[in-house]
């Protein structure tokens, strides 16, 4: 049953294991008894008990980088064990930076297609069937691979539930990272992690975003006031990200974040296709714009046409006279 | 200077650039051929605006060198690519062929990078993802295939002494990445503000040189590309469950209350 072997490219950040890599691992163990986590980086032993505990096996790390990026170092290294005659069925990456670049280089390295921006997948025979929103989710294109190549799927954020398995730690191996040669030429030459308080935004069980309906970057303190009061992560429309007003890490959408809570509450957003494909799995969505046709009321279960200024500021003085 | 890095003072950069249905007027899937329906007019794709600013203004910075575009498109399409040339950039190639129907990423790439090929720039620069496909691995791919190093996700690029120095984006912040040339960039979207074209743009657009290939011209075998070179097949087209509309209301000074009322309903109050 299932598929032979399967690799789950995992990510982490300080020894903690990126959501959806978990997520990712919560799919994998339903299509194969053998998941190894492909892991770039010098940590792998302080992640491993995580990995194991949803489902992966075994981990092959590819140890210290030296600052070269990832994408390029961990593609070619599973190029070679491909090549080798020990590749996988399958191999299911997460829709971000490091997963994109994996997964491009390493098509090219073994010339075969990556399906992309897969929400769910399932099997038909050992063909993967993944499912892809397309025209701003109102339609599912599901697309499968026609060659025998270990098959490439780049997953989207939030498509599947992680939940532990309960299996021991998995085992570290070793990836070794052939000479990148010209194509290996790029380094980190140093770090910036932009301070973030509260919940984080893809974890929060309560999301408060704004959008240029905010009028001005001054008005974003409404939001994070707002935020503050509900125990809520602050989210933004990329039109406020492009303006400057707050980092890209708060933008929710097809190029950003998407994001799943109880209740996501978009002030000021118009509800443009690429919001709302980050947003509209939300179990609950409140809506505050002042044109009554803003495409955000389709998917809005409690929708305010009324103006944020007057709105939000009476909604945090109730809130607060609540202490 | 490393190898193969550009005297200073001159800089030669091909932007990719995606011509594509226009988003204010969405396509539709082809019930029969499964593909996006990409009638009328191809406008140039937005995220590739800021790639080609971003090309003009190194190539300003470098005190010299060219910025042109390279385009994969149906039906000899330029109107995207006219876009470009009025912002500034000098000269374009265009792969058009009716055998790059059907052609996914990596096929794309594959047409990119011999069209790209052709210039031997210093520095390649396309966008994250595209518009309309957004599979966000053409960048990568074209990389691999012309052999450079890439950095994606460039939220800022400089270019100094051969260098490129880029911020690239990451979940939480940014990474300083120095990466040597010839490179490839991708950049996100608001990167830099994207000129209008001027009227004199437009008008000097008109008659700069756009150099029209077919497959068979760049020595690619159309076997590789297009339906029958991609590797994968779409199965079925479905509507998405859609999500119901709830209760709207006109704010008349007591929104606020129904918004608690709604969130002490959901026990988050
Ligand atoms: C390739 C691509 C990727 C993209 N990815 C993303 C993404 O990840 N995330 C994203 O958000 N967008 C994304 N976009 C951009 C998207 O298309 C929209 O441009 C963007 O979401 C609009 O942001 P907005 O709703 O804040 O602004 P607008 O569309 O300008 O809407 C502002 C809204 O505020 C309302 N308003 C104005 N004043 C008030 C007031 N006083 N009170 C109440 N309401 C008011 C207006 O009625 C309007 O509906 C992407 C676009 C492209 C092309
Ligand atoms: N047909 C094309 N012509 C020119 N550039 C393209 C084409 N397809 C993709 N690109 C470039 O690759 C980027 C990423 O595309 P995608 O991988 O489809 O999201 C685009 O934004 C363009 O810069």
């Amino acid at each position: 049953m299932g598929l032979s072997k399967v690799w789950v490219f995992g990510e982490a950040a300080d020894g903690k294991v990126a959501t959806i890599t978990l997520e990712i691992l919560a799919k994998a163990r339903e299509l194969s008894d053998d998941v190894t986590v492909i892991y770039g980086g010098g940590d792998a032993p302080a992640i491993a008990a995580t990995l194991g505990a949803h489902g992966a096996t075994s981990v092959l790390a590819t140890g210290d980088l030296g600052g070269g990026l990832l994408g390029v170092a961990v593609a070619s290294a599973l190029a070679a064990v491909i090549a080798a005659g020990d590749g996988p069925a399958a191999i299911l990456l997460g829709t971000t930076q490091d997963g994109r670049d994996v997964a491009g280089r390493l098509s090219v390295k073994i010339d075969a297609p990556v399906i992309t921006n897969v929400v769910d997948l399932e099997l038909a025979g050992d063909k993967i069937v993944g499912t892809e929103p397309v025209f701003g989710g109102v339609t599912n294109v599901k697309t499968t691979f026609t060659t025998d190549k270990p098959q490439i799927v780049l997953v989207r954020p939030k498509s599947f539930a992680a939940e532990p398995s309960g299996g021991a730690p998995a085992a570290v191996g070793v990836l070794a990272v052939p000479d990148l040669g010209a194509t290996g030429g790029a380094k980190v030459t140093s770090r910036f992690v932009e301070e973030a308080t509260g919940p984080k935004l893809d974890e929060a069980a309560v999301v408060v975003s704004g959008g240029r309906g905010l009028g001005e970057s001054g008005n974003y303190a409404l939001i994070e006031t707002l935020a503050k009061l509900l125990k809520a992560a602050p989210g933004a429309s990329r039109a406020i990200v492009d303006a400057g007003w707050v980092p890209y890490s708060y933008q929710v959408g097809q190029t950003g974040k998407v994001v799943k809570p109880s209740v996501y509450l978009a002030a000021g957003i118009s509800g443009a296709t690429q919001h709302l494909v980050g947003m509209k799995g939300s179990k609950n969505i409140i809506a505050i714009n002042k044109d009554g046709e803003a495409p955000i009321f389709g998917v809005a279960d409690l929708g305010i046409v009324g103006d944020v200024h007057k709105v939000l500021p009476k909604l945090i003085e109730a809130l607060q006279a609540r202490g | 200077m490393p190898e193969g890095a550009p005297d200073l003072g001159t800089m030669n950069v091909v932007v990719c650039v995606k011509q594509i249905p226009d988003p204010a007027d969405p396509g539709a899937l082809d019930p029969t051929t499964k593909t996006l329906k990409r009638d009328g007019k191809l406008i140039l794709d937005e995220s590739d605006s800021y790639g080609v600013e971003m090309a003009l203004q190194l190539v300003a910075a470098a005190g010299g060198g060219e910025v042109s575009l390279v385009s994969m498109a149906p039906n000899n399409e330029v109107s995207g690519i006219r876009t470009a040339l009025a912002m500034g950039a000098a000269s374009a190639i265009l792969v058009s062929d009716p055998a790059l129907k059907g052609t996914d990423a990596l096929g794309t790439a594959k047409v990119l990078a011999a069209a790209i090929a052709r210039k031997s720039p210093d520095l390649v620069i396309a966008a994250t993802e595209s518009s309309d496909g957004y599979t966000g691995t053409v960048p990568a791919q074209i990389a691999e295939i012309l052999g450079l190093p890439s950095v994606t996700f460039a939220k800022s690029v400089a270019i100094e002494g051969g260098v490129a120095k880029v911020q690239r984006q990451t979940e939480a912040g940014y990474d300083e990445v120095e990466c040597p040339l010839p490179a490839l960039v991708s950049v996100t979207a608001g990167v830099v503000e994207p000129r209008y074209p001027s009227f004199k743009g437009i008008m000097a657009a008109k008659s700069k040189p756009v150099d029209m290939l077919t497959v068979a011209d760049l020595g690619i075998d159309a076997g590789r590309v297009g339906w029958a070179g991609g590797g994968q097949e779409i199965v079925d087209i479905v509507a998405a469950p859609a999500r119901q509309a709830g209760e709207k209301f006109e704010d008349d000074g007591t929104a606020h209350e129904r918004i608690i009322a709604f969130l002490e309903n959901l026990k988050i109050l």
